[in-house]
């Protein structure tokens, strides 16, 4: 007989989880493993709330498993190492983002890209090698393999790092990878949420030539004097969009929504690139003229293999870069998840666990 | 004052055959081609290749095209007249003349070397000309073009079997090399086995890349592995070969111009792998964004190349003895060709054989 999600391992653990589609988060006992040779445990101080966790409570996606601990952008401090751990030791900032394990032994981990590795282990909703279920950063302690936890740099907060978990590789690797960052350069950036204010913020700091496209306008003073972006154009406004046809080298669409990507194209000048990184329900409708008249391309990316995510958080220290957020208490989630589901948030929450998850049980 | 008859509208008298409507069909049509000016090569049709798009553009499908029309944009033949400024080429050359006839030369694209991606190129056939006159393309018995839009056709290359690299050659090849699917070890599908696909494969091969075709009929896979030299065949329908090849290619080269699903094309490829359509589906195409994303994939596109690349490719082609598998046609079968090839029943190019059956 299956054993209880607090029994299943042998150290108790508290978090906060979903038990079925409505995606209401509610107080949830359970546990986690031993701490293994090369393990670290991590008490858990900070975690970011994802639009990927929105999606994942209610099984948007078709995939959601039940009770699920969301959370994938933890910020902490370790409590115990392995002893084979060579990265870390007790006290350590760390954190740990969208993915716990992988295979380790093929050639996409060969290359520290353990994101494409057709045996990646997400943070939550995953299964382990053994076979329990993974659980994310939505609880007070997590144990992860130490090849998947990073530094958090000195001097760095730790409530605005830690959605650079995922939102901040989520857009520094395509940036890297698709070779945007030769200052001079114009990138677009389609959506001005927790992805998009982070990719503005890194684009800068490569600089970038940076122009927000959203389809309000009321996001523009912000975009302009406090983010300093360079731009700012409104996607409903079409003689605004045509002034700016074929102006643009490159493109981060962070937009989840089903949404036209024809007008999107039309910003790229010739060689331009469209970066996709929101996870849209439905496929999306690509025009192939475009791409064949203007040698275009539409790519996507997933988060960012261990090494890069590293790389990508030295790179923000170095240049100040942290995301913008509203601390929340844990009992506050269900309504930052409802104000999330109508962008009504600037730019990312994040839940204080340390000084409000364990209030929460009683 | 009315306008200038097509005979008229140009000192020499030029002939060829032409489609007068929506309907495709084509027949005789007396036309002038312009005076040689100083940087222009003329030159007398020999061949010219009958591409997919000619059948496109005859039918207005795109909605550009501009009656009487007259096709053909893989011509070759034989240079009778150069102007006083023409430095490349000289009487009795064999050349070449493809989609272009004439661009900017000052925008970025045109400084790269990529004419084709010119906001203000101009095609062979059906745009309008910088003296405001409307171009006529291949289909006819003398061409004059500009220096910069002319190749010159290497020696060993029979003239009938080089004409439909000069659109369908180009198309695929410079995705090859930009794509970087052009190296020993890369693994590259070729969807569609038509005019572009089978090039696709001979290129690819001379490469040093292993190529799969993938293609909706199982009647070409000896075709494919024997004679053309790929190493295996995919039949897209099959569940299972499909399934087994997931995750097994760096690179696709999508040929083919109707509305298909490319969501099993983004499976077959590897993390980061590049699908890259050439044929140009008039309605879009649905994405999954999912398998885009898993696996830091990409869909592109590629339209022909620029003048530089085309000269490239057409040297490349003839060190490596490759020509297109073509069927030479009388111009007076041209109709029935183009039922033919509406129906993909072509192995794999009709060529004209301009010099000798088109007459007055």
């Amino acid at each position: 007989m299956a054993k209880s999600p607090e029994e299943e391992h042998p150290h108790k653990a508290f978090g906060w989880a979903a038990k079925d589609t409505s995606g209401i988060l509610s107080p949830f006992h359970f546990s986690r493993r031993d701490n293994g040779v090369e393990d670290v445990t991590i008490k858990i101080l900070y975690c970011g709330v994802c639009h990927s966790d929105l999606h994942a409570v209610k099984n948007e996606w078709g995939f959601s498993r039940y009770p699920m601990v969301p959370g994938h952008e933890i910020v902490g401090v370790v409590t115990k190492t392995g002893s084979n751990v060579m990265k870390f030791k007790v006290d350590d900032r760390v954190g740990v983002g969208v993915m716990v394990n992988s295979c380790k032994s093929c050639e996409y981990c060969h290359q520290d890209l353990e994101n494409y590795c057709p045996k990646m282990i997400f943070t939550y909703n995953a299964q382990n090698h053994d076979g329990t279920k993974t659980y994310g950063g939505y609880s007070n302690t997590i144990v992860v393999d130490e090849r998947f936890v990073v530094r958090i740099p000195d001097g760095m907060p730790g409530d605005g790092c830690a959605p650079l978990l995922c939102a901040g590789i989520t857009v520094y690797s395509p940036m890297k990878y698709y070779g945007m960052t030769e200052p001079g350069k114009h990138l677009g950036i389609v959506g001005l949420g927790g992805l998009g204010h982070v990719a503005v913020k890194i684009g800068k700091a490569f600089g970038l030539k940076v122009t927000v496209i959203s389809s309000s306008s009321r996001k523009e003073r912000e975009a302009l004097d406090r983010l300093g972006a360079d731009s700012f154009l409104v996607s409903n406004d079409p003689a605004k969009m045509k002034a700016a046809f074929g102006t643009m080298d490159y493109i981060i669409d962070t937009v989840s929504a089903v949404h036209a990507l024809a007008p999107f194209l039309s910003l790229l000048k010739t060689n331009g690139k469209l970066v996709t990184l929101g996870l849209p329900e439905k496929p999306l409708e690509l025009p192939i003229f475009p791409l064949v008249l203007g040698r275009k391309l539409v790519g996507g990316s997933d988060v960012g293999g261990m090494k890069e995510t590293q790389e990508m958080l030295d790179f923000c220290a170095k240049h100040n870069i942290t995301a913008d957020v509203e601390v929340i208490q844990m009992d506050q989630i269900n309504t930052a998840m409802e104000r999330l589901a109508k962008s009504d948030v600037r730019y990312r929450f994040v839940i204080d666990v340390a000084n409000s998850l364990s209030q929460s049980q009683l | 004052m009315a306008a200038k008859s097509h005979e008229e509208e140009h000192p020499n008298k030029a002939f060829g055959w032409a489609a007068r409507d929506q309907s495709g069909v084509l027949s005789p049509f007396q036309f002038s081609r312009r005076v040689t000016g100083e940087k222009d090569v003329a030159f007398k049709v020999l061949f010219c290749g009958i591409c997919h798009s000619d059948l496109h553009m005859a039918k207005n499908e795109w909605g550009t095209s501009t009656y009487p029309l007259v096709p053909g944009h893989e011509i070759v033949g034989q240079v009778t007249e150069v102007g006083s400024k023409v430095e490349k080429f000289k009487v009795g050359d064999k050349v070449g003349v493809g989609c272009l006839v004439g661009s900017c030369h000052s925008c970025d694209s045109c400084s790269n070397n990529l004419e084709n991606y010119c906001p203000e190129l101009i095609l062979t056939y059906s745009a309008k000309y910088h003296d405001g006159t409307i171009t006529y393309g291949g289909y006819s018995d003398i061409m004059v073009a500009d220096e910069h839009f002319i190749v010159r056709i290497p020696d060993n290359l029979p003239l009938d079997g080089a004409a439909p690299l000069l659109c369908a050659g180009i198309t695929v090849y410079s995705p090859l090399r930009f794509f970087d699917l052009d190296k020993p070890g890369i693994h590259v599908g070729v969807v569609g086995l038509g005019g572009l696909g089978h090039v696709a494969v001979k290129f690819a091969k001379a490469m040093g890349v292993k190529v799969t075709v993938i293609s909706t009929s199982p009647s070409k896979k000896q075709e494919a592995l024997e004679h053309l030299g790929a190493d295996s065949f995919l039949v897209s329908r099959d569940q299972d070969g499909m399934q087994a090849a997931v995750g097994t290619m760096d690179g696709i080269i999508d040929t083919v111009s109707a509305t298909h699903p490319i969501s099993p094309l983004i499976g077959l490829l590897k993390t980061r792998g590049k699908l890259v359509l050439v044929g140009a589906p008039a309605k879009p195409l649905e994405l999954p964004v999912f398998p885009l994303l898993l696996g830091g994939k990409v869909v592109g596109g590629s339209g022909i190349g620029g003048m530089k690349e085309t000269q490239e490719m057409i040297d490349f082609a003839a060190k490596n003895n490759i020509t297109a598998d073509i069927e030479v046609i009388s111009m007076d079968y041209v109709n029935t060709a183009m039922e033919r090839l509406l129906k993909g029943d072509v192995r794999y190019r009709f060529v004209i054989d301009i010099g000798n059956t088109l007459k007055i």
